[in-house]
């Protein structure tokens, strides 16, 4: 005890910094969303193994060579591809600080957004119409689940672009709208990589076995 | 290292070339996989495994072209959180299909293979 008293008196005396110190605003936003997606990846990710394991159990209904028609999913990869495209336009027309033309070509993001989201929409009426529901298989769950899932995250973004439209209308192109197109930006090519593996997986998959 | 470099090493952008390459790469490596499937000019297991490996790859070139993924950004955690998740994707999909398949194997005769309807 008493040596260590001494050795503590003999150390020379250190300040320690307790407070927070200064961070720029946002500053970690990026990776808080890039984390953000990661977790989303997770949730797809489980829905892809719900389809590896269910998407084989048709239950005497309709199996995927059956149901999918190929050149309209082709058509709906073009759509959401040239989105990806136009939201870079969108990106570099911020990066040279062009509030018109970003938001010019977030209003061409949406349009192709809307139209994939209309061409999946009308898929999945086709199939409701036909009997092949949800509730007919295994199958046909683990379809809607996933796909749906990917187009509901479709929907957000597209709300999420016309909100981007409204704020850099009206505010221009600040720091925090600037932060939020990257974050959009994140979000928009993310979902288009979960596509790649829907069409490839679920549709090209499902029409070869 | 000093906050201000920290900071700095932020989101990196992208420039019109990264674009285009990435879109170019993406219409070949989606064409191709379709054009595979509808045309069948191969074996069903060769087209299988070919398509999964354009959807690989053009999962890369989105990473690389179009969320500008890199080992520097961020200091580095978007990689590690990538590669995380990536860990974390591998063990839910193998598991999945392992066990999945083990216990279809180990299950009594469903009614399809005993002939009738369920």
């Amino acid at each position: 005890m008493m040596t260590n008293a001494m050795a503590t008196q003999a150390s020379p005396v250190r300040f320690y910094d307790t407070e927070e110190h200064d961070h720029p605003e946002g500053g970690s936003t990026m990776l808080g969303f890039w984390i953000y997606l990661m977790s989303d990846c997770l949730i797809f990710a489980i829905l892809f193994a719900c389809f590896a394991v269910l998407g084989g159990n048709y239950a005497a209904g309709p199996s995927p060579a059956d149901l999918f028609e190929l050149p309209l999913v082709a058509l709906n990869t073009a759509m959401l591809l040239f989105s990806s495209i136009t939201y870079g336009f969108a990106m570099l027309s911020m990066q040279a600080g062009r509030p018109g033309a970003t938001r010019a070509w977030l209003a061409v993001t949406a349009v192709f957004g809307l139209a994939f989201l209309s061409i999946e929409l009308y898929e999945f009426a086709h199939l409701i119409h036909i009997g092949a529901t949800p509730q007919r298989s295994a199958f046909l769950s683990a379809f809607f689940t996933l796909v749906g899932t990917h187009g509901l995250h479709v929907t957000f973004g597209l709300i999420w672009i016309v909100t981007l439209i409204v704020q850099v209308g009206r505010r221009g192109l600040i720091p925090a709208n600037q932060r939020r197109l990257m974050c959009l930006s994140l979000f928009w090519h993310f979902l288009d990589v979960i596509w790649i593996g829907v069409f490839t997986f679920v549709y090209l998959m499902g029409v070869l076995r | 290292m000093s906050h201000d470099a920290h900071h700095a090493e932020g989101t990196p952008h992208g420039s019109l070339r990264d674009y285009v390459i990435g879109f170019s790469l993406s219409v070949v490596l989606t064409a191709i996989p379709f054009w595979l499937v509808m045309e069948r000019p191969l074996s069903a297991g060769l087209t299988g495994v070919l398509i999964m490996g354009f959807a690989v790859a053009q999962i890369l070139v989105h990473m690389v072209y179009f969320l500008h993924m890199n080992g520097r950004s961020e200091g580095g955690w978007t990689m590690i959180a990538l590669v995380f998740t990536l860990i974390v994707v591998a063990i839910t999909m193998t598991g999945s299909l392992w066990v999945m398949y083990h216990l279809n194997t180990n299950m009594m005769p469903m009614p399809h293979a005993l002939g009738g309807v369920p």
